[in-house]
């Protein structure tokens, strides 16, 4: 019987489509899609890279990174400098604070929570993700920065002030927008990243290997730490680094909540601004040719701070994989 | 059979597409045709782009204005920002464009030399701007001078029962509150006008931070945008800030009074602004009249201007006569009857000095060397 079945497939005259003809478009149509990724990457570098022309030309590129004036008004001197700081330790910050708490929660939906109750978690964890960040920034603006300058900031300032006033210019002005509420905010908004990176490398361990450890008598923690962690490692760090990529990139509720301010000196509590949150601010009024070309060219270095990382990723990934980027 | 099946498909599937390109190419000639009839009920696109602050004025216009045309004109603008607007102009991608900061020399002179004549900026609405508090137990009224709000600004004052602000105000007892700064972060015309008016009164702002959409502020926390201005101000007491007439009103915001140029008190009005533009303007219109001389005239106030060619012939985004004429049609429109709009959307109209210069302008707007312009005023007034 099914002998027969297999012969009458065998002995079908093959149409054209499914020969040569099929494959070849199909080939095409694949190597198209692929390529136009490259050349759309390509391009976007290209169009940056031009337009960043003019600034990287008068200020030079270590000039125009190490600068810490921003001025369009009068001298028309423009540095990245803050920004880059200001983008960097927030998205270090952020990080720092979302990292834990996210690799608890994917642990536990994993390997401790009942079936429903990790799906209720993880469902409300998706949500978070999907949350537009311009209703976390007006979520920001009049619940949790007011909240936070009742809470700690005022608090914090008062005392500082009575009892050290050394302290003071390093706190900055505690009016609730500033650099504390944009790190906080933005660590809220990678946690749901991190946990849904970090659970697909928890559940990719394959079965033997926490079998095994429970053969040799490991505990729940035991099997966690020596058996699962270790073989999700470079995925639960991939998972990380795509998340502080994240934290870079993130415009509206930073540039909503950080205060903007341009120029060093920064403090902890008081206004900064970092990449994306000065190119949105002054993007769609900047008449000057100079001004409009550093926003271009802070651009530029966020999309190549952006690829850094991602490069940097996929490294971690290989390099502290179980197998050290050999293949079995 | 599964191969029929699937050679089938593609058929069908190939002649839904023909029959679709058909279709397409069917309208597109009967369209052309249309075109070339050159018939006076043709429907005319006309296109804008430019600043945000006027763009719901701009947009109720262009619906009044299709009203007026019984639909035959439609003006689609697009709120892309000054410096898009002035950029899409000078690509001549646009058929006007618009903007709350006039174009400089640089970009006069290049557009002469491209179409070979002039960039008008034509007035076509009126910004004001508002000091906007945040001060617990005072409602609006609070009295300003440009030298105590520079220092503000500066960080000079920073407490508000300051005597310069006390002195002001007699009567009121004003708290020992921090001043917390509030600017606004996004490049903007409200930003320009307040810096302008800051720059005008004061050397020191001038040399160090000057005006433009965006500046070097000295203190202060940026928020994004009227909205984000107005949310760190209603949230921080102490705070002061900046924002149109219109949003304060629209939030209830606590607005303050300014002493001008002339040593009276003005509080903030539509007829305030109105009044403080009608002074002696340049024939190009092209002024920051902040800080003005007019007697009763609020002293923080700006236009919004409407870019065209004097050759608009020239324009590349204009493809024929009949396009240029309704644009200049809809050009008069606006700075006369369209001006009706403004109380109702948080507009100052247009004082009669800023009118008689559009008309001036208008009069000169040519195409392929005949003044079109003055044909269309002649129709009209």
């Amino acid at each position: 019987m099914q002998n027969e079945q297999k012969s009458s497939i065998a002995d079908k005259p093959v149409s054209i489509i499914y020969s040569w003809l099929g494959d070849r478009i199909f080939l095409t149509v694949v190597v198209a899609l692929g390529l136009s990724i490259i050349l759309l990457a390509g391009a976007m570098a290209w169009v940056l890279t031009d337009e960043a022309g003019m600034a990287l030309d008068e200020f030079g590129i270590i000039g125009f990174l190490k600068g810490t004036t921003w001025d369009p008004g009068v001298q028309f001197r423009f540095g990245a400098l803050p920004f880059i700081v200001g983008t960097l330790v927030t998205s270090v910050f952020a990080l720092a604070i979302a990292f834990y708490p996210a690799v608890a929660v994917a642990i536990f939906i994993a390997e401790y929570a009942p079936r429903w109750l990790g799906s209720i978690i993880e469902n409300l964890v998706h949500l978070i993700a999907a949350v537009p960040s311009v209703v976390i920034g007006i979520w920001g603006i009049f619940v949790f920065a007011p909240w936070m300058r009742e809470t700690f900031y005022m608090p914090i300032f008062l005392w500082a002030a009575d009892h050290q006033p050394a302290l003071l210019p390093i706190l900055g002005s505690p009016i609730g927008y500033g650099m504390t509420t944009a790190t906080i905010i933005l660590a809220l908004m990678i946690i749901p990243f991190t946990t849904a990176l970090t659970r697909d490398a928890i559940r990719q361990v394959p079965k033997e290997q926490r079998e095994a450890a429970w053969a040799l008598g490991a505990t729940k923690w035991e099997v966690i730490r020596m058996a699962v962690i270790p073989y999700s490692r470079g995925g639960i760090m991939a998972g990380a680094i795509l998340s502080f990529g994240r934290a870079i990139g993130e415009t509206m509720a930073v540039a909503m909540l950080i205060g903007n301010k341009n120029n060093f000196p920064f403090s902890i509590m008081g206004p900064a601004a970092t990449m994306p949150s000065v190119i949105v601010n002054e993007f769609r009024e900047a008449v000057g040719n100079l001004h409009l070309s550093s926003l271009m060219a802070i651009g530029l270095v966020l999309f190549v701070i952006s690829l850094i990382v991602n490069l940097i990723a996929a490294y971690v990934t290989r390099k502290l994989s179980i197998t050290g980027g050999q293949s079995i | 059979m599964k191969a029929m099946k699937t050679i089938s498909l593609f058929f069908i599937s190939g002649l839904l597409a023909l029959s679709f390109f058909g279709c397409g190419g069917g309208e597109g000639s009967r369209n052309g045709a249309e075109q070339r009839s050159g018939r006076s009920s043709d429907r005319v696109d006309i296109l804008g782009a430019g600043a945000s602050f006027p763009a719901p004025l701009v947009t109720a216009m262009a619906d009044e204005y299709r009203g007026v045309t019984s639909n035959r004109v439609t003006v689609n603008y697009q709120s892309i920002g000054s410096g898009g607007g002035i950029r899409q102009f000078v690509e001549q991608t646009i058929m006007f464009g618009m903007t709350e900061a006039f174009l400089s020399d640089d970009v006069m002179q290049n557009v002469e030399a491209s179409t070979g004549g002039r960039a008008f900026n034509m007035p076509i609405t009126l910004a004001d701007v508002v000091t906007t508090y945040n001060i617990p137990g005072f409602d609006k009224g609070l009295v300003f001078s440009s030298d105590v709000l520079v220092d503000i600004y500066m960080g000079n004052i920073t407490r508000w029962n300051d005597s310069r602000i006390t002195e002001l105000n007699p009567g009121k007892d004003l708290p020992s509150l921090p001043i917390t700064v509030v600017h606004r972060s996004d490049g903007s015309g409200t930003t320009n006008i307040w810096t302008s008016y800051f720059s005008r009164v004061s050397d020191e702002w001038r040399g160090r931070v000057g005006y433009g959409t965006s500046v070097n502020w000295p203190v202060g926390v940026g928020g994004n945008g009227n909205e984000g201005v107005a949310g760190a101000v209603i949230n921080t007491p102490g705070a002061i800030g900046y924002n149109s007439l219109s949003y304060a009103l629209l939030n209830d915001m606590s607005y303050g009074s300014v002493l001008n140029a002339s040593g009276n008190i003005i509080e903030p009005s539509f007829e305030a602004t109105t009044e403080a533009a009608n002074i002696d303007l340049p024939e190009d219109t092209r002024i920051l009249f902040t800080n003005t001389p007019a007697e009763y005239g609020y002293p923080i106030a700006g236009f919004a201007w409407m870019l065209v060619y004097e050759n608009l012939e020239n324009n590349n985004a204009i493809n024929n006569r009949q396009q240029a004429e309704e644009l200049v049609r809809f050009l008069i429109w606006s700075i006369t009857d369209g001006q009706e709009l403004s109380e109702t959307l948080g507009y100052a109209r247009l004082p009669m000095a800023a009118v008689e210069r559009n008309i001036a302008m208008i009069e000169e707007v040519k195409w392929e060397g005949e003044l079109i312009g003055k044909e269309l005023l002649q129709d009209v007034l």
